[in-house]
């Protein structure tokens, strides 16, 4: 028996009975049109996610001083000084595999001009902060060593903190502020960067060189936080290692329980957030799931009605030669032809509809290939597991009884 | 010496109705060589149905030989009976029996695609020649329910042909058809018999035994009568003497 005649029966079959064989299909369409657009929509609000998160500065990583005891106390970790400016210098020298690193010391207080006045941070920084935090300068300048080594009393602000100090003036550039009796020159002015995705004004900040905060305002001799950069996002486990190791051997720390410092890298926060879009895709996918399950049943149901219908076509089969596995294998090839052709229809739609979410409703989502290949296995799976019982029912029929059958 | 197609010795079948056995056949035996056109007849309960499911090897022999073309099919297992079915047997039924939603052509190729034997266009040209033979040249791409019931069974009567098998066997072949029609059927078998078919066929009615070279009667399981038909009447005089339709 060529295996090709069977496959032309049962087009055959499916072709002649068009309404019925489209409506069968109708199930598989829907099941997988479901499950590829929800699989689409939940990689597309992951992705987006990552790209708000990534523009935050998606390779920060954050070195803090580690909560301690002090006498039975648990301290505040910014009260902790074990972040001295040596570990700034060697991190700075040694570290391979970061691309920029910045000490952080914040002072909080009222910013004031005259009759204006609003209240902010100080983020003692150096000139690395604006490629760790993806910032850019509007006008003038960022600060330069110069003026780090020498405490300058300068700063560049952002666009919240201008409008706030300096309302009406549309380059801020050269104007002097106070912060708690120190007069401060404004010498930049940041790109507006809008809120975050976790809806922190980005814009309200102002930068000053570390020293400045550290020497002049906080009077300290260590460094309340760093951030760095890694090269890249692959990169940012080995420089968190290479970060870890460095203080390790700067402050002589043998045990890992003993570190007086911790490491969080964005990373981490992106894979903490993702897993969470990653349930909700789930959950999506598996009520999409059992859609095409119905699918799977409406085409057993359609089949075994199919086998009673044609009982009588299959004995007339029987009689001019046809043995049972041709009658199996003509059954199982209708119902998995229907559910594969259901699957393709399925999926060209799923593109459909995820390039009108995308592009009319403005809603992210990017069909996968993982998904698609899924998608179609299942097809494949249902076809024949839900054609095998009323096919091997077809094929055990007695052939007289089959003929006879009305 | 002619050859002998279909060797029957002894045939016995059983059916187990509930606790009782019923003997559908109690030893039968005859011979039909190649070229006869035998009737089998025999009033329902007969067994005739038994011996046409036996001969057409749809079903085996409680005890005794079966022997077509040679061919031991009492020891043949299912799949090989299919075989020997596509192979050697061309069916004929009383409903047609047609696929419906299905060209005539379509219909008559059905046997030849469970032959790996022939390509696609043998298959076309094979069921090409059977249409002409039944004489249907005109309607071979009619769908099966567009024909009228003597048309649909000269479909079915060239699918019978058209896997060129050395018995054709008619269960009530013109059971389902007007005076008329039927005499037209008979016509094409007695034309098919001169040209050296042999046709097993088998029917409940008295009169078409005398259209055919030999009748064999059965009655409870057995033969009661085999006999040589010396004086075959011609089904096309016959239909000429009926009144014309139309």
């Amino acid at each position: 028996m060529n295996y090709w005649n069977l496959f032309y029966i049962a087009l055959r079959a499916i072709v002649s009975n068009k309404m019925r064989s489209f409506l069968t299909m109708l199930g598989m369409i829907i099941g997988v049109w479901s499950v590829i657009t929800m699989l689409a929509l939940g990689q597309g609000s992951k992705e987006s996610i990552r790209s708000q998160l990534s523009e935050m500065g998606s390779n920060i990583i954050m070195i803090h001083p580690n909560m301690g005891m002090m006498g039975g106390v648990r301290q505040n970790a910014s009260d902790q000084q074990s972040l001295k400016p040596a570990d700034y210098e060697s991190l700075k020298k040694e570290c391979v595999h970061i691309a920029a690193i910045t000490p952080q010391l914040t002072a909080s207080g009222q910013l004031i001009n005259g009759v204006n006045n609003a209240p902010s941070t100080l983020y003692g920084v150096n000139s690395d902060y604006l490629t760790i935090k993806c910032l850019r300068i509007k006008s003038g300048n960022m600060f330069n060593e110069h003026q780090i080594k020498v405490s300058a009393k300068v700063a560049v602000i952002g666009k919240t903190v201008a409008d706030n100090i300096f309302p009406g003036v549309t380059d801020p550039v050269g104007q002097v502020f106070r912060f708690k009796n120190i007069p401060m020159t404004v010498i930049g002015v940041l790109e507006a960067k809008g809120t975050n995705s976790m809806g922190q004004d980005q814009d309200d900040v102002v930068l000053v060189p570390y020293t400045t905060v550290q020497k002049r305002i906080l009077a300290i001799n260590y460094y309340q936080s760093m951030l760095a950069s890694a090269k890249s996002e692959s990169e940012s486990q080995a420089a968190t290692e290479e970060i870890t190791e460095i203080l390790r051997r700067n402050h002589h720390i043998t045990n890992p329980e003993d570190d007086d410092f911790s490491i969080r890298s964005m990373e981490e926060l992106i894979s903490t957030i993702s897993s969470t879009t990653n349930v909700l895709t789930i959950l999506l996918a598996c009520i999409a799931g059992i859609s095409l399950l119905v699918g799977g049943i409406g085409i057993m149901n359609i089949m075994f009605v199919s086998v009673t219908e044609r009982t009588k076509e299959i004995g007339l089969r029987m009689a001019v030669g046809a043995k049972e596995r041709h009658i199996l294998l003509q059954f199982l090839i209708e119902s998995v032809v229907i559910s594969v052709t259901g699957g393709v229809i399925g999926i060209l739609l799923g593109f459909l509809s995820a390039w009108v979410l995308t592009n009319l409703v403005h809603w992210n989502s990017t069909v996968q290939a993982s998904s698609v290949i899924l998608a179609f296995a299942v097809c494949t799976a249902t076809g024949v597991f839900f054609g095998w019982y009323p096919a091997k029912k077809a094929a055990r029929l007695d052939p007289i009884d089959a003929i006879h059958y009305e | 010496m002619t050859k002998t197609i279909i060797e029957v010795r002894n045939l016995t079948r059983d059916f187990v109705v509930g606790d009782e056995v019923v003997h559908a056949l109690r030893g039968v035996s005859f011979a039909i060589e190649e070229g006869e056109f035998v009737t089998i007849m025999g009033t329902s309960g007969s067994g005739k149905s038994t011996l046409l499911n036996i001969l057409g090897c749809l079903d085996t022999p409680t005890s005794g030989d079966y022997l077509l073309d040679g061919l031991a099919v009492r020891e043949m297992n299912k799949n090989r009976r299919a075989e020997v079915r596509n192979n050697k047997i061309g069916f004929i039924f009383q409903s047609y029996n047609l696929l419906s939603r299905t060209t005539a052509l379509d219909n008559v190729e059905l046997p030849l695609l469970y032959n790996r034997k022939y390509t696609a266009s043998q298959r076309k040209e094979m069921a090409r020649k059977a249409l002409v033979e039944v004489g249907l040249e005109n309607r071979m791409t009619h769908f099966s329910n567009q024909m009228s019931g003597g048309q649909q069974q000269r479909v079915a009567i060239a699918r019978a042909l058209v896997n060129e098998p050395v018995m054709l066997l008619a269960d009530e072949a013109t059971g389902n058809l007007d005076t008329h029609t039927s005499f037209e059927i008979l016509t094409l078998f007695q034309k098919l018999h001169q040209s050296g078919k042999t046709i097993v066929f088998v029917t409940h009615n008295p009169e078409l035994s005398a259209y055919s070279s030999r009748t064999i009667v059965l009655r409870d399981g057995q033969v009661i009568e085999d006999s040589r038909n010396t004086h075959i009447k011609s089904a096309s005089e016959t239909l000429a003497t009926l009144p014309k339709i139309n």
